[in-house]
């Protein structure tokens, strides 16, 4: 291929053995020679996406409790990577993401109403994704992957700017297809972001029993991928090194491989019960870490945020979740009859008879 | 009209497509400068070029769901399976996100990939090399499966195949790779989803598809000395199936088999039974019945010849058809 002929990068394959940070936990900064504190108007708008993220998220979970959702996968907790890996985005990339990207998926842009399709049952996914250029959320592990690197590729052969972000968890490390894309787009030097959201835990399945590497971003180096270490938790460190990888990528490096460390806070899902398999002092010593609070200290020392800005984010989240909540209120609208609809172009003559058989029922 | 191989007119086939539609990608292992394990892409590298035709690493899930991928982007990806066994790696990707996407996204999403896969036995491969796996896929709603029995088909299902917005699971039959036959290219093509009558009869029908097409004819020929005028029906597209012309076939003969080369239990040949069963019930005069692999794993090359249905077993099971009130021990 043609992109093989460029020169080597210069990036390193390895990570730092501490991961890349801006903000310290209390939100001091940070001088990071490898990474540059995004500029002050990114900064607000990080924290103002993900203050309104953070509402959405407790929204749908009370709508779970609720009955409205069937099921809703939090990611609590996950602000930083959500909206840090989002914002970093162009227009023209795609974003491939899993159930738990939810906020991802509005910070992108995609209605909350849309978003929640899926984990509201009225069908598998709810939105246009060539519109957002956001893939569906991903429910089986890792093989997302491989969608955003074939679609990373074609647009290099079609000579077309698009970088492909795609979000896995820890756990989807240690599935095949992780390792397939990342070979893939190595060889193929194409212009994909692997971000890994390292949250502790695959359901109830530690760190300790996924992986023994000194860390998931080493996993970039047995196939060529340039590869970060970044603290999770910190969204203006988040930015950036997605931010550096998206440039990367579009100029011809290749993929980067980058694992966040950050936390679940909350449970795998509303029918998980986290308390039979990790500690109350675990998850407190996380909260403290916790990623609005860090970008919030910064930006009011920093003098940029001041109560009158505080309000009004948290007046704009407010009223994100209520629409949420309206959207969410209504009765789904199912049409039976859309069972047939889409499986092929046009529906097989055993569709259509089955079709029938179905409006016959409800007739 | 020319004389060519199925593998020839297959080559033809990608090359065509190739030349017709920019979007048309093919890759997959070994099948660049090599030209495929079976020569079905060979010289199409050199032709159209190594961003168009290009070897993959060497991983099946990878080739389909980057295929996936690129469809997206707006690509029509034809990947090769090396083998029927070695496609295993990618069911999850096949039949999770291939035949998925399009319903999942309420028809926004198309993913026109073909996924080439030379499958059945015959040519006294080892282990992995033989597999009949149509059951697999044609379980699988939002895939097409198709398979080609002659030089003819093999150009022309394959080009409709690459035309078409849904996805693909072409499956060509090895064994026949070799077998020739007249191939006219850009000819009015039958349809994608049709059955056709091969060879008229009047006694009893045998339906088959892919490597057993050939075989059935054989047999019917063979039949001529019973006394029975068979009709060979070739499905060509499994999925979705062509109930129209079998079931006009069956009610015409009153009698059917199905031959297929995989396992009976569960297999292909169980739906075509039930489905003409269900709509020719008053038109049969016996069961109808199938002549499959046994339900074994796929036997070393020297014992294949008998695990394969060939002429004499499909005789046999004519035979069996409740001619007469007493030959029912079946």
């Amino acid at each position: 291929m043609a992109r093989t002929s460029l020169p080597a990068r210069e990036r390193s394959l390895l990570p730092t053995d501490a991961p890349l940070s801006l903000l310290t936990k209390t939100g001091q900064p940070v001088v990071d020679p490898e990474l540059t504190m995004p500029d002050d108007d990114v900064l607000l708008e990080l924290h103002r996406r993900m203050v309104v993220g953070r509402r959405f998220d407790t929204q749908a979970t009370a709508l779970t409790r609720q009955g409205r959702l069937a099921v809703y996968p939090s990611s609590r907790g996950q602000e930083a990577c959500e909206v840090g890996s989002v914002l970093a985005l162009r227009e023209q990339d795609w974003l491939f993401p899993t159930y738990r990207d939810s906020v991802a998926l509005v910070t992108r842009g995609v209605p909350a109403g849309e978003t929640l399709t899926l984990l509201q049952g009225g069908w598998h996914s709810g939105y246009d994704p060539h519109e957002h250029r956001v893939a569906p959320q991903c429910t089986p592990l890792a093989t997302n992957t491989l969608h955003a690197v074939g679609l990373a590729h074609a647009a290099t052969l079609k000579g077309e700017d698009t970088v492909a972000l795609v979000l896995l968890g820890d756990g989807a490390t240690s599935e095949g297809d992780t390792h397939e894309a990342l070979n893939f787009a190595a060889v193929w030097r194409a212009p994909v972001v692997f971000l890994v959201q390292n949250n502790g835990y695959a359901i109830s399945v530690p760190m300790s029993k996924q992986n023994i590497a000194p860390s998931l971003a080493h996993k970039g180096i047995g196939y060529g991928v340039p590869s970060v270490l970044v603290d999770g938790n910190d969204p203006a460190a988040l930015y950036a090194v997605v931010r550096d990888a998206v440039r990367a990528a579009a100029e011809g490096g290749g993929p980067t491989l980058v694992e966040a460390l950050t936390y679940r806070v909350e449970a795998h899902t509303n029918a998980d019960d986290a308390t039979r398999y990790r500690d109350a002092d675990e998850v407190a010593a996380w909260l403290d870490r916790d990623p609005v609070d860090r970008i919030e200290a910064y930006l009011t020392a920093r003098g940029l945020l001041d109560d009158a800005r505080r309000a009004s984010v948290a007046a704009e989240a407010e009223a994100f979740a209520a629409g949420v909540r309206e959207v969410m209120n209504a009765d789904v609208e199912v049409d039976p009859a859309e069972l047939f609809e889409h499986v092929y172009a046009e529906p097989t003559r055993q569709l259509r008879e089955q079709a029938a058989l179905l409006a016959g029922e409800l007739a | 009209m020319s004389t060519m191989s199925m593998s020839g007119a297959l080559n033809l086939a990608l090359a065509d497509a190739l030349d017709a539609d920019e979007r048309v990608l093919v890759f997959g292992e070994d099948v660049g400068p090599l030209g495929g394990v079976f020569r079905v892409t060979d010289g199409l590298a050199a032709r159209f070029g190594d961003r168009r035709v290009f070897d993959t690493p060497l991983a099946e899930s990878g080739i389909v769901g980057t295929a996936i991928g690129m469809a997206v982007n707006g690509m029509r990806p034809v990947v090769e399976m090396q083998f029927d066994a070695f496609a295993y790696p990618a069911f999850e990707q096949i039949t999770s996100h291939l035949a998925k996407m399009r319903n999942r996204t309420r028809g926004t999403v198309e993913v026109p990939v073909v996924i080439r896969i030379p499958y059945g036995g015959g040519i006294g491969g080892v282990e992995h090399h033989c597999d009949s796996s149509e059951a697999y896929y044609t379980h699988t709603s939002g895939l097409r499966v198709v398979t080609p029995g002659t030089p003819q088909d093999g150009y022309d299902l394959l080009r409709d195949a690459i035309d078409s917005p849904d996805p693909v699971i072409f499956l060509e039959p090895k064994r026949r790779y070799w077998s020739k036959g007249e191939v006219v290219a850009g000819r009015p093509r039958t349809g994608f989803d049709r059955a056709l009558v091969r060879r008229p009869g009047n006694d009893v029908t045998l339906i088959a598809y892919g490597p057993m097409v050939a075989t059935a004819l054989e047999t019917a020929e063979a039949a001529k000395e019973e006394g029975w005028d068979v009709e060979v029906v070739d499905l060509r597209s499994l999925s979705p199936f062509d109930d129209e012309t079998v079931c006009e076939s069956v009610r015409r003969t009153g009698r059917a088999v199905v031959v297929h080369e995989a396992a009976g239990f569960g297999g292909y040949g169980a739906e075509v039974v039930a489905r003409v069963t269900e709509r020719c019930f008053h038109h049969l005069h016996a069961p109808v019945l199938r002549v499959t692999g046994f339900d074994v794993p796929y036997p070393p090359p020297k014992l294949e010849e008998h695990f394969l249905p060939g002429v004499d077993r499909i005789l046999d099971t004519i035979g069996r058809l409740q001619w007469d009130d007493e030959v029912c021990g079946a």
